[in-house]
């Protein structure tokens, strides 16, 4: 090979190595910063730029609900190891964390409590649904206490579909979600979500003027109009 | 043999004989209480006065020796609500007797059972709230899995599912602004912990009083994933709707295991036989899922107990994605397998038969060095001794108090195991140990997990040899069971099995139709949880957190 021929020292400087100068630590050398190579500098738009960023790393909100979460597990750990996607750190906090999963059926008494979740996380946040039970209620779908989906209490991004979804399914949709945010693309909001508000102002009829002595003006409340639902 | 049991307590067997209960002299004992007898097919029902419940449980308690109250199952009929109470005993879950009380229409009551049984407590309150019987002198007779503020009962007869509900979310008292309970107890602090908290597995609420860091009081507030299971099976027919849903009570993996109890019940309620053959591949499979749900419970409690993702995590998750992919291999499905059905399993195993039964060896040579490796780093660990050791100690007769079972039960002493007290399946015909811990602490509790992955590989182990040798002209999989089935009206039933976390018991009621009038689910986790107070008070706030790890639940049992 050449390079046997060639001693180190007696090596012309190339163009490349010219341009790239001394740099930065040896530390810091990137094989994508080598790639660049003679032009070490990119041009591009910023939302551009920070869109591919958001897409690249991102943080998950460590949130359990039911039997999907069992998936969800097994996609974090070994063999499926979400995180080799860019976006396998979980958060406890939601003010920590930019994207929740939410893996499971939602019921009457939690639905408020992941309204409160997801209002906590910081903007621009993403939501992937995972399952069938965030999509229709799933198999429990004609419960007296279960919400039709996830839709009904926060906008969704991404829906993977299944009963469980498969580990590899979930990524497949984590990854779709990454494509979509580094494209730079929204999903509209397609369902009226139920809001929590305060009881003061809800709108009088029987239920609310029972429930009046038990109920604060002040308390937060979310109604369930099941006739409404899909 | 190391089947047998140690031998019992003579002086409380009123009625024992050789071949099962005499229900004539528990009768006698009963005297002048009893109003009428019912059979059951599994126990008969002594039908008593509302308002003599507790003077009948405390004499069967104190003087038949019926400490397990199993279940409470509550139901509506068109005349007349109605209180079981299923009473067994630890020593020996076969002598069971149903206690029925009726109570009537207009005005639903009846006197409580908690002040004899603790484990009434949260049973009662169930009832109370899904089916709308007021239990009298009951100490705390709130709502316990749906919200305060739900209008109705939904499992009594003229509930209107369409009618709109409003849930608040006040519970959620704010730590920092208001964070004494009482004016006059200035030092205590208010902690919500959960339903969203990476500790609780799953969405579990804990209310906890603090005083400095011990716990002063502590209350589990649940119903944050109750999915109406049991409305769900009263809705499906027996023969194919139900048994997808038992998959997603006690979704670790447990599918088998909680398919089975629902098979159980639903095949001696009309009478079917399974093949031997079946129920090899059945007590195999049912293995396996527990194997992988004391793996999960082993990766989960040492995230509580190690606070991240660490390697133990890993360890446990790795073992069980390989009893996944057998299972897998077996069922198609990694985690909801619906494969039992009744009167059989759904198909034969996997061909070619000796690449499969090649694959479980491997995975069970293999798990004698896994184990190993685990035991150095969680059990051997001397940090994890200080945490386990000697915290959340339950005692013997708590865990009776609270119908504990599993587990929970074993790791204090217990000697409690359904598959084999009450045989089913094909356990009886093979060599295994129940395990059993006496410290009842939280460690003890995750040695009997770790114990039991290896009696569990054993017992696999006899089943591929069998399965290997199993002449080739006589595995049938499936017995003659009509395609429709309708049992006969008014037959009731309470069955159970082990399932990983304890004993999972079926409630079912026919009424000649083809689908259930009743269906209770007895879930293991929810006794168990029960016991979580006891375990914690006046302990450290971070040894709650290891006593729940080690109570191992599933909040889709516990709220179903
Ligand atoms: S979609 Fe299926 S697996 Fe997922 S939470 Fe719902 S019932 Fe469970």
């Amino acid at each position: 090979m050449s390079s046997d021929q060639t001693p180190p020292a007696a090596r012309d400087v190339s163009t490349q190595e010219a341009r790239m100068g001394d740099g930065a630590d040896d530390r810091f050398n990137s094989t994508l910063r080598e790639a660049f190579g003679s032009t070490p500098f990119i041009l591009t738009k910023f939302d551009k730029f920070m869109n591919w960023v958001r897409g690249s790393s991102m943080f998950m909100l460590q949130f359990g609900i039911a039997c999907c979460s069992i998936e969800m597990i097994h996609t974090y750990a070994i063999k499926h190891d979400l995180d080799r996607f860019g976006s396998g750190v979980p958060r406890a906090s939601p003010r920590q964390a930019d994207v929740i999963i939410v893996p499971g059926t939602i019921v009457s008494k939690f639905a408020p409590r992941m309204k409160r979740v997801y209002d906590q996380m910081p903007e621009p946040k993403f939501v992937v649904s995972m399952g069938s039970c965030t999509i229709s209620g799933g198999p429990f779908q004609e419960g007296y206490n279960v919400i039709k989906g996830a839709e009904e209490v926060i906008p969704v991004d991404i829906h993977v579909p299944g009963c469980p979804p498969r580990p590899e399914a979930l990524i497949y949709g984590v990854a779709k979600l990454q494509e979509r945010i580094a494209e730079g693309e929204s999903s509209p909001v397609t369902v009226k979500p139920y809001e929590l508000e305060q009881f003061g102002d809800l709108e009088q009829d029987e239920l609310v003027d029972k429930l009046a002595s038990e109920i604060d003006e002040e308390d937060l409340v979310m109604r369930y109009n099941w006739n409404d639902s899909p | 043999m190391s089947l047998e049991k140690p031998s019992r307590d003579t002086a409380l067997d009123v009625g024992v004989t050789e071949d099962g209960l005499d229900y004539d002299a528990l009768a006698d004992l009963l005297g002048g209480h009893i109003l009428d007898r019912e059979e059951h097919l599994n126990a008969e029902g002594f039908v008593i006065r509302p308002d003599e419940v507790q003077e009948v449980l405390s004499t069967l308690k104190e003087e038949a020796g019926f400490d397990h109250c199993a279940c409470v199952t509550a139901q509506e009929y068109d005349d007349r609500y109605e209180s079981i109470y299923h009473l067994r005993k630890y020593n020996d879950p076969t002598q069971e007797l149903s206690i029925v009380v009726p109570s009537p229409k207009d005005n639903p009551h009846n006197e409580s059972a908690a002040r004899v049984y603790d484990t009434a407590d949260w049973h009662e309150r169930e009832a109370y709230d899904l089916v709308g019987i007021d239990y009298d002198d009951h100490p705390d007779l709130r709502r316990i899995l749906l919200p305060e503020t739900w209008q109705g009962h939904p499992l009594s007869q003229d509930y209107n599912q369409d009618q709109p509900q409003i849930v608040s979310l006040r519970e959620h008292a704010n730590p920092l602004e208001d964070d004494k309970r009482s004016e006059d107890d200035p030092d205590t602090m208010f902690v919500n912990i959960g339903p969203h908290h990476p500790a609780t597995h799953g969405v579990l609420h804990v209310e906890t009083v603090l005083d400095g860091e011990q716990i002063a009081d502590l209350e589990p507030d649940i119903g944050y994933l109750h999915r109406c299971e049991e409305q769900m099976c009263q809705q499906g027919t027996y023969r194919h709707q139900i048994m997808p849903y038992p998959d997603r009570w006690d979704y670790i993996s447990a599918g088998i295991l909680n398919e089975w109890a629902y098979a159980r019940a639903a095949e001696d309620l009309a009478d079917i036989e399974v093949p031997e053959y079946a129920q090899v591949i059945r007590t195999m499979a049912a293995e396996m899922c527990r194997i992988a749900s004391h793996e999960l419970a082993l990766a989960t409690f040492a995230l509580d107990v190690f606070g991240d993702f660490t390697a133990v995590f890993q360890y446990g998750i790795r073992d069980r994605e390989i009893v996944q992919n057998l299972l897998e291999d077996l069922t198609g499905q990694r985690l909801m397998f619906n494969y039992l059905r009744l009167g059989g399993v759904a198909w034969d195993l996997p061909e070619p038969r000796e690449e499969y039964f090649e694959k479980i060896r491997d995975f069970l040579d293999d798990l004698p060095h896994k184990l190993e490796e685990i035991h150095d780093l969680v059990t051997g660990n001397e940090i994890f001794q200080m945490r386990c050791v000697d915290t959340g100690v339950l005692s013997p007769e708590q865990v009776k108090q609270y119908g504990a079972t599993g587990p929970v039960a074993r790791g204090s002493g217990v000697d409690y195991d359904i598959r084999r007290d009450d045989p089913y399946g094909y356990y009886d015909e093979l060599d295994w140990n129940v395990v059993t811990e006496q410290g009842g602490d939280n460690f003890s509790r995750v040695l009997v997990r770790l114990r039991e992955v290896e009696e569990s590989a054993r017992i696999i182990e006899q089943c591929v040899d069998l399965l290997e040798q199993w002449p080739e002209d006589d595995r049938e999989i499936q017995a003659n069971v009509p395609r429709t089935l309708r049992p006969d009206p008014d037959k009731e039933i309470y069955r159970s099995v082990e399932g990983a976390k304890g004993e999972l018991g079926i409630y079912i009621r026919s009424d000649g139709t083809d689908k259930p009038a009743r269906f209770k689910i007895r879930s293991p986790c929810f006794s168990n949880l029960q016991t979580l107070p006891e375990m914690s008070q006046g302990e450290y706030i971070p040894d709650m957190i290891a006593s729940l790890g080690s109570l191992d639940i599933v909040l889709g049992e516990v709220d179903r």
